[in-house]
């Protein structure tokens, strides 16, 4: 009984205390983008946002929280039941779960796998899926358009993603997350991969159906598309999983060019494995996903959106031969000048 | 040459950053919107607002009844019955205004040879039902005993252009 308590359900418990540990703030953080991003936009369009509810309107994402739970879930009578209500449960899970390889700071993380960008790479990808089961099990026409733009955009878009992974790796000698921070020491990899940084956030853009690549629920065509048919507490999860998504694709982006957790220029206050250090490094990772997440709305309140072709055209034609080639530049600099990891 | 500027420009994606750099140049700008319920925008004083019946300063109403307000009414939302009072002088039995007709075009206020049946500068009359919305004698009458202040000031600033 002693040896079952120690070693199963102890470490069942401590690893439910450090999922809700990840995911409460998680949810909290998905909330509160969706405040934050009303807030950036309205500022930029010279209006106020909403500020109404509680404080400066904080309290805003609750209540929309509040109403589209105690919404009626509406099930359309032509829609296939289960996978209807499994659809938004399947994108919802899978923004959740990728928390799960991000490291926080220097062994701040749940599960260090030595695959975790593969791991990413793999939950982002699976993503499709819950909007394709969506947009077929709505047994509607624009939803169905709309899951097939996603579809497509989603795919193309990972093409040039792995190739931009590629060429980190290739610096970094490594596929684990915390490996990759630690290869960013010296110097972060914005600065030598600048233009593979910049592919990449466009690319996360259109993986995360954001503006400018938002034609899977562009509004004047498509009414909302994949989710047109989602109502109330089915809506909210395709909601939280598509705002998680944004978080994920800021947090990756901060991981792989902007340093982690590493502060700027090696500035480090405290001692080496201190708390003070954690929350230190805790703080600069927020910042800077923060940051990312802030240009995700910035361009959101910026640019119109694509035409389909020109989007396919861009992923195609544009990103994934720059891509490749940058994954032979970057290789053939680091073999010439003997620069290797791993050596 | 122009070739490789164009080239160049949009590689280094100049042109997206400009505008981002405008829409940030934006955040700091001064807000156009006003804090409405709390904060209100000015307004004209021909501004048509609700209607309201005018008295006189000695508490006599102002509406002799010759219906011409009914008469020019072009959405045919103000309904005036008369008879003669006690004391000989032609006042309405019946002055209603369907405010759910009305266009607020102001034409009523212009026949008006007595500056009776003005539109006032209050637009914040929503009802959540549909008759509150059939205004009736006294209704118009309470309003213009609530607004006159507001309304003679408006009538004496704009009266140099009538």
């Amino acid at each position: 009984m002693v040896d079952f308590w120690s070693s199963y359900a102890w470490p069942t418990v401590i690893i439910l205390i450090q999922i809700l540990a990840i995911v409460l703030p998680l949810l909290l953080a998905v909330a509160y983008l969706t405040y934050a991003e009303r807030k950036v936009m309205a500022a930029m369009q010279m209006r106020r946002g909403p500020n109404v509810v509680g404080w400066w309107g904080l309290l805003q994402p609750i209540a929309d929280g509040l109403k589209l739970m105690f919404k009626e879930t509406i099930i359309p009578s032509g829609a296939s039941r289960i996978p209807f209500l499994v659809a938004p449960m399947i994108t919802f899970t899978l923004s959740l779960i990728a928390w799960a390889a991000i490291p926080f700071g220097e062994g701040i993380v749940i599960a260090d796998l030595n695959v975790g960008i593969l791991y990413l790479f793999a939950i982002s990808s699976l993503g499709v899926y819950g909007v394709v089961v969506a947009g077929w099990a709505s047994n509607s026409k624009y939803p169905f358009l709309g899951a097939l733009r996603s579809a497509a955009q989603m795919v193309s878009y990972e093409v040039s993603i792995g190739f931009v992974l590629v060429t980190v790796l290739l610096c970094v000698g490594s596929l684990n997350l915390s490996d990759v921070v630690r290869a960013q020491q010296s110097i972060w990899f914005v600065v030598p991969l600048l233009p593979m940084a910049v592919i990449f956030f466009i690319s996360a853009l259109a993986e995360t159906n954001r503006p400018p690549f938002d034609l899977p629920e562009a509004e004047s065509e498509l009414v909302a598309g994949y989710f047109s048919e989602y109502s109330a507490m089915t809506f909210a999860l395709f909601f939280l999983g598509e705002y998680a998504n944004i978080w994920l694709m800021s947090a990756m982006t901060s991981l792989l060019f902007l340093g982690g957790w590493l502060p700027i220029f090696g500035w480090e206050p405290f001692a080496d494995g201190s708390v003070g250090q954690i929350i230190w490094h805790g703080l600069w990772f927020a910042a800077k996903i923060g940051f990312v997440a802030f240009c995700f709305l910035w361009v959101r309140a910026t640019f119109p959106r694509y035409r389909y072709d020109q989007l396919m055209r861009l992923g195609w034609k544009v990103f994934l031969p720059v891509s490749l080639a940058a994954v032979v530049v970057t290789s053939g600099v680091l073999v010439f000048f003997d620069l290797l990891p791993n050596k | 040459m122009t070739v490789l500027n164009r080239t160049a420009k949009s590689f280094l994606l100049q042109e997206l950053l400009s505008g981002m750099w405008l829409t940030l140049k934006y955040v700091f700008r001064p807000k156009v919107t006003i804090n409405y319920p709390y904060e209100k925008g000015p307004l004209s004083p021909r501004f048509r607002g609700e209607h309201v019946l005018r008295r006189y300063p000695n508490g006599e109403e102002r509406c002799i009844a010759c219906k011409l307000c009914e008469a020019v009414c072009p959405a045919l939302a103000i309904t005036i019955e008369a008879e003669p009072r006690a004391d000989g002088s032609r006042r309405t039995t019946r002055y209603d205004i369907d405010m759910t007709k009305c266009i607020y075009c102001g034409l009523c206020q212009e026949a008006c040879p007595v500056d009776a049946v003005v539109e006032g500068p209050n637009f914040e009359f929503a009802t959540e039902t549909r008759e509150e919305l059939f205004y009736n004698k006294e209704r118009l009458l309470a309003n213009g005993d609530r607004w006159e202040a507001e309304i003679a000031a408006n009538l004496q600033s704009d009266s140099p252009y009538r």
